[in-house]
């Protein structure tokens, strides 16, 4: 058989089995007389055979991290059953695919001008709202809006500073002006807060009611407790296999994994890491471990005495054993990290820079070097950061003994750590959400400047080409700037990254998906409930 | 009866007094937390243009002194606010979950206050031997762990080895009443384990206490049989403390449900409670402890009540 032969062969095959029409055997039997390995048979099989979706079911969900005081306002959306619930039964401009790219949602279709100063959205004619309504240009312009001008309480209004003008054209399209060039703003559009709801008629969005037009409708719902969501029969994406989605707000971690292993419910998010080796022992639960954009940070203030000094900055960056971090701290599920904010799983990963080692006698030399031996620093941490936060920063401490440093580990309360502590004290730990792109994540916290830039680091250079990547739509140019970027703040910056935690959720082995999970949010970017569905 | 009435009264406007006190300390004691709402609300994300906005939307702009008084004028009208977080009702928000709680509470006690009593009678008639030092062993151990302790251990059995009743109570509106009993089986049971240590040492205690009196001596020696010297001659003598002890554990009942419910994901109050002082959520904290206080307050008064009209001595203090 030639090569295109057995490819059209196994087409065939994979086809057949779909479709449900020939059994494992036959499949086996045929696929390894036409040359495949019985190994890779069985992974075509499972990608195959498994991989055919099908409508029907009830999905229970536990979720974490759902409270009484969540609320339909999608501007002050922040617990995660928020973020969850606005996947499922609302929808966004755009969205980010299992494998991590850029997909449409609510908007078919985008373009930009050469600047990427203008953009222009055209919106799905199939989209629909929960009551029937068609989605309009107004309809957009008026949920965008609902995150700017000085009145606005949105948390996303950050996002929106740069929008001088959305405009309706009246072809069901829309064009937003920027003040300046972004070439990442369909990226933007994917933020949970920017959630498209029906208008008013005075340019005000009707957010109380809770229609939207995601893939689910809602029955019932009661926040800090849970939501009853059937199918939007008319949606205008693919998916929705379930007739039902139960979301149930289990905050408690154990509570949550129990109801897993007993059945009561489907899939569960967040689970502890510490007990993922005897869950995953159990048949009857599979365990979804995804490298994500999350970050731990560990970032010092570059104006203060004695970080002020680059090479004081560098010898604490080698003076962590990363690997030993994830493995004891996140029992091995994460992405090291290399002290640049850029994770594998956000897009124009730079590929070639080295990974910093821990390396204790090079940190000597360089304290040596800045006449700053046996130093001397205070650290802050609290338990809420991350699991295991404060052993993290006592193991972090641990191996900076090797090179002769002395971190004092300050364990501050829970309460009031992001008024009181982050962007407050010298050296603290800090936790970070998925962010879509290299460019928010920069221009959030990396530029001079921006509110959060948690390190007070400046640097020219890497400004310069921030600005200059913002801007840019030749995709390996801005791989380019970003890899120069990420470089400079491996060298220069003042923020110790030690690992990107994964995302780890569970799920009913009847429960099937694709393999794979967008690195965005939770359970599959929280859009779960259309992408996922039962085994027969 | 006038008697009693006028020291029903008197306890209540005591109980009112105390009820004030206790708003004052409540409020000023949420206020003094670490940390800001409007930041608790916003999180991590906030602008400070954003924390201004949000603060004067919810009126925190006006000093404390005058938001105490607006509220507990409000309060003595069963008016609790508006929870500064969602801008709805509170008493909308507590009212339906504060059902759930006392239902859980109603269920515990139900089951508890018998046992406890009648395994405390047993106890008392077989005191000092092996029977007696079992039963104490057993539900001070009980006693002595916290709450969630004993309900994983309850999930533990029940739910993920013998799979006999759901690890989660997870109760909807249209459950059938059975249905309810059975998925809030394990949450009551862990209360019933809690509980019942305390009111059956109490019986006990105050049963043996009356065995050494002379009456009980004579009705012996009359040849009266033992489980009716105590049912006819010693109980009605013992009840005074024994109501009291009940009504602590009534009252706690209601009130230290919040780890029981977060373990078992029973969606009542102490969980709104939990939510609300992690969002700085004041007009439901407040409300909530309230609610505990008046609950501790009136149990308290009933118990007294109670352990008068069952003791006619105590109706005429000298």
């Amino acid at each position: 058989m030639s090569n295109s032969e057995k490819d059209y062969m196994m087409d065939r095959l994979a086809a057949e089995a779909r479709m449900g029409r020939i059994s494992r055997r036959s499949f086996m039997h045929y696929s390894m007389a036409a040359g495949l390995t019985a190994s890779a048979a069985t992974g075509l099989w499972t990608s195959s055979a498994k991989a055919a979706p099908q409508k029907g079911g009830t999905l229970r969900v536990a979720q974490h991290d759902g409270n009484t005081s969540d609320q339909h306002d999608p501007g002050q959306y922040q617990s995660n059953f928020e973020i969850g619930y606005g996947h499922t039964v609302r929808a966004y401009l755009t969205m980010i695919n299992p494998d991590g790219s850029l997909g449409p949602d609510v908007a078919k279709e985008w373009s930009a001008t050469p600047d990427a100063a203008e953009w222009t959205f055209v919106i799905n004619e199939n989209a629909t709202f929960h009551d029937g309504n068609k989605v309009t240009g107004a309809d957009v312009v008026a949920s965008l809006n609902h995150h700017r001008g000085d009145n606005t309480t949105s948390a996303a209004k950050s996002l929106l500073t740069d929008v001088e003008e959305i405009k309706d054209n009246g072809d069901n399209s829309v064009t937003i002006t920027l003040s300046g060039g972004n070439a990442d703003l369909p990226w933007l559009m994917t933020d949970y807060h920017l959630a498209i709801l029906p208008a008013n008629e005075d340019g005000s969005i009707n957010w109380q009611s809770g229609i939207g037009c995601g893939p689910y409708k809602m029955v019932e719902l009661e926040f800090g407790v849970g939501g009853r969501f059937v199918r939007h029969e008319d949606w205008h994406g693919e998916g929705a296999w379930f007739d039902e989605v139960q979301v149930l707000v289990i905050n408690d971690p154990n509570a949550r994994q129990t109801a897993l292993v007993t059945g009561d419910v489907d899939t569960a998010s967040l689970l502890d890491n510490k007990t993922l080796a005897l869950l995953s022992r159990n048949p009857q639960v599979e365990i979804d471990n995804v490298a994500s954009a999350q970050a731990i940070t560990m970032p010092m203030h570059c104006d203060v005495a004695p970080f002020d000094n680059v090479d004081v900055r560098n010898a604490l960056k080698l003076a962590i054993n990363r690997e030993e971090l994830i493995e004891k701290i996140t029992f091995g599920a994460a992405t090291v990290g290399n002290d640049f904010h850029h994770s594998p799983a956000m897009p124009y990963f730079p590929e070639g820079i080295e990974q910093r080692e821990y390396d204790p006698e090079q940190a000597k030399s360089l304290l040596k070097k800045a006449g700053m031996e046996g130093l001397t620093v205070n650290f802050s941490t609290a338990d809420s950061i991350t699991t295991g936060a404060v052993d993290a920063a006592v193991l972090y401490a641990e191996h900076a003994k090797e090179a002769g440093i002395t971190i004092n580990v300050v364990r501050e309360p829970n309460d009031g750590y992001w008024s009181d502590v982050w962007l407050e004290k010298p050296w603290c730990m800090v936790t970070w959400g998925a962010r879509p792109t290299p460019d928010v994540m920069y221009s959030l916290a990396y530029k001079e400047g921006a509110d959060w830039n948690e390190s007070h680091w400046v640097n020219d250079e890497f400004n310069k080409l921030l600005q200059q990547g913002k801007a840019e739509l030749d995709q390996e140019k801005r791989k380019q700037i970003y890899h120069d970027m990420a470089l400079l703040a491996r060298n220069d910056g003042g923020t110790v990254i030690p690992y990107f935690p994964n995302f780890i959720y569970g799920r009913r082995s009847n429960v099937k998906h694709t393999g794979a999970l967008a690195p965005s949010w939770q359970m599959d970017g929280y859009r779960y409930a259309s992408r996922w569905w039962f085994e027969s | 009866m006038g008697d009693i009435l006028s020291l029903v009264a008197k306890r209540l406007g005591l109980g009112l007094f105390i009820l004030f006190v206790i708003s004052v300390i409540i409020f000023f004691m949420v206020e003094a937390l670490p940390g800001d709402i409007a930041q608790a609300v916003l999180g991590q994300g906030a602008t400070p243009e954003n924390l201004a906005a949000l603060r004067k939307e919810m009126g925190l702009d006006q000093p404390a002194i005058v938001r105490y008084f607006e509220w507990l004028v409000g309060a003595l009208t069963f008016d609790f606010g508006t929870s500064v977080v969602t801008g709805n009702s509170v008493a909308a928000i507590i009212g339906d979950r504060f059902t759930k709680t006392l239902f859980l509470a109603a269920y515990a006690a139900v089951i508890a206050v018998p046992v406890a009593i009648i395994l405390g009678i047993i106890v008392a008639l077989l005191r000092n031997t092996i029977f007696d030092r079992v039963a104490n062993v057993v539900t001070l151990s009980f006693i002595s762990s916290p709450e969630f302790f004993l309900g994983y251990i309850l999930i533990l059995y029940f739910a993920v080895q013998w799979g006999m009743f759901p690890a989660i109570s997870s109760v909807r509106e249209g459950m059938g009443f059975f249905e309810l009993l059975e998925r809030t089986f394990l949450p009551a049971l862990t209360l019933v384990l809690v509980v019942v240590a305390h009111m059956m040492r109490m019986t006990r205690a105050a049963i043996i206490n009356l065995l050494a009196s002379p009456y009980i001596e004579m009705a012996k020696l009359k040849g009266v049989p033992p489980w009716k010297v105590i049912v006819r001659h010693a109980l009605p003598n013992a009840w005074a403390p024994i109501i009291n002890v009940i009504a602590l554990n009534l009252a706690y009942l209601i009130t230290g449900v919040v780890l029981v419910e977060v373990v078992f994901v029973y969606p009542g109050i102490g969980q709104a409670l939990v939510d609300a002082v992690s969002k700085r959520d004041f007009p439901i904290v407040q409300a909530v402890c309230l609610i505990f206080a008046a609950t501790f307050i009136l149990l308290n008064l009933a118990a007294d009540v109670g352990s008068i009209l069952t003791n006619p001595r105590l109706r005429h203090p000298k």
